[in-house]
């Protein structure tokens, strides 16, 4: 039996996704720029799911951007509104845990002569707001914190951020990546006094290379690719038609009976957990239950090399990730974990588990039972 | 400009009789290359000399840089051909090569005229002397110079002309398949594929064995090593690449055997697999990438105990090399940066912390006997449930 448990790296397409995808690709295929009818029917798409998204986020379509995916949406929200908004300040807030999409942005614009406080976060994997209100100064310009942890799946206290910076006397952006987040909450810019909210397409059952960025209306942020001007000039290039049709479809699927679906994740959540308690020598990192991200477990399995654990796994057919994927073909010691403080000789021991709505009881007791196997042999195994 | 290439060879020249033997291996090799290459080449062997002549359009660039991974070759002259119209077409010929190849240039030249067609009516001096006194008259930059000349313009009269001066580098060796076959050990590191490649290039087809120990190495190590055996089939023509399941063996090992000496035990059943399947496959030789002293077990007492196990002779061209040499040969060969890819090869896993680094061959021995119950099962299940990967 098959458990693919590796949903924070990429979830399987949904087949409403690809049917709508074939279908614009093969028929519906025109440049949305084009004059004759066929650029007005790819165009329709376009606007279909910028209506969708609208509505879905409770913002204005004109403040939707698509654009090739996560990594993208989070360079341009970092970059383009730091190069915007400069002469009002210098300084950048973040947290030590992000996707190296905003830290290595951060780090590029370091370069450039900003300011970056990278904030620290707790044993939950959880920033500290005081160390937030300590670091804002009055060159603050832009925050940057993610939605859910990628590695750990630790919630921050978005909404107790986004009160600090509006308590401020100047206005200070404020930057969500809710990668992790879209399709499992709830979100609502305008309610939760976010300014730019990136989100990803292949995190929620749709496909690769799409993308997309929310940035308020009032917000100032300059393009960082060239070209033809689409998307009023922030985002030039033709537009992935039927990557934004399937982004929009993928994202109407989820959010259907959404509190349901994520009531019966967290109860798949709590069955794994609990049989983690059960093994020795195994320690879950953050917070868990309701505390926590529905979908995402991070375990440390004491004396055992998280990839050999992980191919023991595969061979089982349980494919899981040794820290988090998107930086997983290097194998450094994951940030997060080092920024929770896990201890060091559990850094490499640790493994993230992450499910979906297609996650089935089945899958998880199948990982549970090969974990029950092969922990105590591959104990036995080690360097001496 | 060139439609043509003549390549030279080096110690094939010397061969004696067998000499045909090598350069129809040789001929074939190139043959092979070449027919990735885009464009049609006819390669003709006259008078001790090979001609690779392209009909029509051909990719320059692709067909060097082919040839010069065909062993055997220590130079390929791309050369203008034309027939033998008399001296004055010659001479037009011969200024219209040096206009496109040196116009403006300042250097020194000399004109070496080779007569093989000995019923040509002026001998070599002559032609050197004439052609020699026209690229003064018409090329104010340059001089001749008959000891060390920039410029070495080289005429070869036989039944069509000849006209080079330019010799790209081969590499040198002896053709392909003049030399039987041997099993590479081949793991991800920087040394076996350089190994392969050096074996190789004394006329010698290489298969290789690879051992794989999931879960402690990765499907994508395995990946790893055929896309070195790709990088070093380029070479050396295709590649059989043996993939052996050694975890449980390592594992019975690893339960049975004392700690300091696993990777020496290890080592000596890879040798032994190695050499069965290379006895099954009509391979001659084993070759590995060892070098004195680059780890523990390749000490010279380590070589020795692990050469113990070892009937077939054992190449391993980088003895002597320091670690930076053959890092340069890997560059060059193009390998080097998916060796350095970080992913674990099982001789890592269960290194200990401080293997013996001075074994003795009888202490082994005695270690082994522990294993007696099982092993010969286990290898055969090894050798048995192996897979063969084609890489070309």
């Amino acid at each position: 039996m098959e458990a693919y448990l590796d949903n924070s790296a990429t979830t399987r397409c949904m087949e409403c996704v690809t049917d709508k995808m074939v279908r614009v690709m093969r028929e519906d295929y025109g440049n949305p720029s084009s004059l004759h009818a066929r650029g007005v029917e790819a165009e329709h798409y376009i606007k279909e799911a910028k209506a969708f998204f609208a509505e879905n986020l409770k913002v204005s379509e004109k403040e939707i951007y698509f654009t090739s995916g996560g990594t993208e949406s989070n360079n341009l929200a970092v970059i383009g509104t730091a190069l915007a908004n400069q002469r009002a300040g210098k300084h950048l807030i973040t947290t030590d845990f992000e996707h190296p999409s905003v830290l290595n942005a951060m780090k590029y614009l370091e370069g450039q002569g900003f300011r970056v406080t990278y904030l620290p976060v707790d044993r939950d994997g959880i920033v500290s707001l005081q160390a937030l209100q300590e670091a804002l100064c009055p060159e603050t310009i832009l925050v940057s914190v993610m939605y859910v942890n990628n590695e750990v799946g630790a919630v921050q206290p978005i909404r107790e951020i986004a009160r600090i910076l509006k308590a401020q006397e100047k206005k200070i952006l404020f930057h969500v990546d809710a990668i992790q987040a879209y399709g499992k909450y709830r979100i609502h810019p305008g309610r939760e006094g976010i300014d730019l909210l990136s989100v990803s397409g292949h995190k929620i059952h749709g496909p690769k290379g799409i993308g997309l960025l929310y940035v308020q209306e009032k917000v100032k942020i300059r393009p960082i690719l060239f070209g033809g001007e689409q998307q009023k000039g922030l985002r030039s290039g033709t537009e992935n038609v039927p990557g934004i049709a399937g982004i929009a479809e993928a994202a109407r699927a989820c959010y259907v009976e959404l509190d349901e679906k994520v009531d019966r994740l967290y109860r798949l959540k709590d069955r794994f957990t609990e049989g983690i308690r059960k093994q020795d020598q195994t320690v879950i990192n953050g917070r868990t239950g309701r505390d926590s991200a529905a979908h995402i477990v991070s375990v440390s399995f004491a004396g055992v090399r998280s990839e050999v654990l992980l191919h023991a796994l595969e061979e089982k057919e349980i494919y899981v990730s040794a820290g988090s994927a998107c930086s997983s073909n290097k194998p450094a010691v994951s940030r997060t974990l080092k920024a929770m403080g896990v201890e060091k000789e559990l850094l490499g021991s640790t493994l993230r588990f992450s499910f979906s709505f297609e996650t089935t009881e089945e899958e998880i007791d199948h990982c549970l039972g090969a974990l029950n196997d092969l922990l105590p042999m591959l104990r036995r195994y080690v360097r001496r | 400009m060139f439609q043509a290439f003549l390549i030279k060879y080096g110690e094939i020249g010397v061969k004696g009789k067998n000499r045909y033997v090598f350069e129809d291996a040789l001929v074939a090799r190139m043959k092979q290359v070449l027919y990735h290459v885009d464009g049609t080449f006819q390669i003709t062997k006259e008078q001790g000399r090979i001609y690779v002549e392209a009909e029509g359009a051909f990719d320059y660039e692709e067909t060097v840089a082919s040839l010069q991974r065909v062993f055997g070759i220590v130079g390929i002259c791309p050369v203008v051909l034309v027939e033998d119209r008399g001296f004055e077409e010659l001479s037009r010929d011969v200024m219209e090569y040096m206009h496109r190849m040196y116009e403006g240039v300042t250097k020194t030249f000399k004109v070496h005229t080779r007569r093989a067609n000995k019923h040509y009516p002026m001998d070599s001096m002559e032609v050197n002397a004439e052609l020699g006194g026209r690229i003064l008259e018409q090329f104010p930059g340059l001089k001749v110079d008959v000891h060390a000349p920039d410029i070495l313009l080289q005429i070869e009269l036989r039944s069509h002309i000849c006209i080079y001066s330019e010799v790209i580098p081969g590499p040198g060796g002896m053709p392909l398949g003049t030399n039987g076959r041997s099993m590479l050990l081949l793991s991800g590191g920087i040394d076996s594929p350089v190994a392969g490649y050096m074996v190789a290039k004394r006329g010698v087809y290489i298969d290789a064995t690879y051992f794989h120990a999931p879960p402690y190495t990765s499907e994508r190590a395995k990946e790893k090593v055929v896309d070195l055996a790709k990088k070093v089939a380029r070479y050396t023509g295709p590649i059989r690449l043996h993939v052996v399941n050694f975890t449980d063996i390592q594992m019975y090992i690893y339960d049975r055997c004392p700690h300091d000496e696993l990777t020496i035990i290890m080592r000596r059943y890879m040798m032994r697999i190695a050499q069965q399947i290379a006895e099954d496959t009509g391979c001659l030789a084993l070759i590995t990438g060892e070098s004195i002293g680059q780890v523990a077990s390749q000490t010279v007492p380590s070589l020795v105990a692990t050469n113990d196990v070892c009937t077939l002779p054992v190449f391993r061209p980088l003895i002597a090399f320091d670690k930076e040499d053959i890092v340069s040969v890997a560059k060059k060969i193009d390998t080097y940066e998916i060796s350095i890819l970080p992913f674990e090869d099982c001789c890592t896993t269960f290194v200990a912390k401080h293997p013996v680094t001075k074994p003795q061959v009888e202490r082994i021995r005695r270690s082994e006997q522990a294993l007696s119950e099982k092993i010969e099962d286990m290898v055969k299940e090894a050798l048995d449930t192996r897979e063969v990967i084609q890489v070309r």
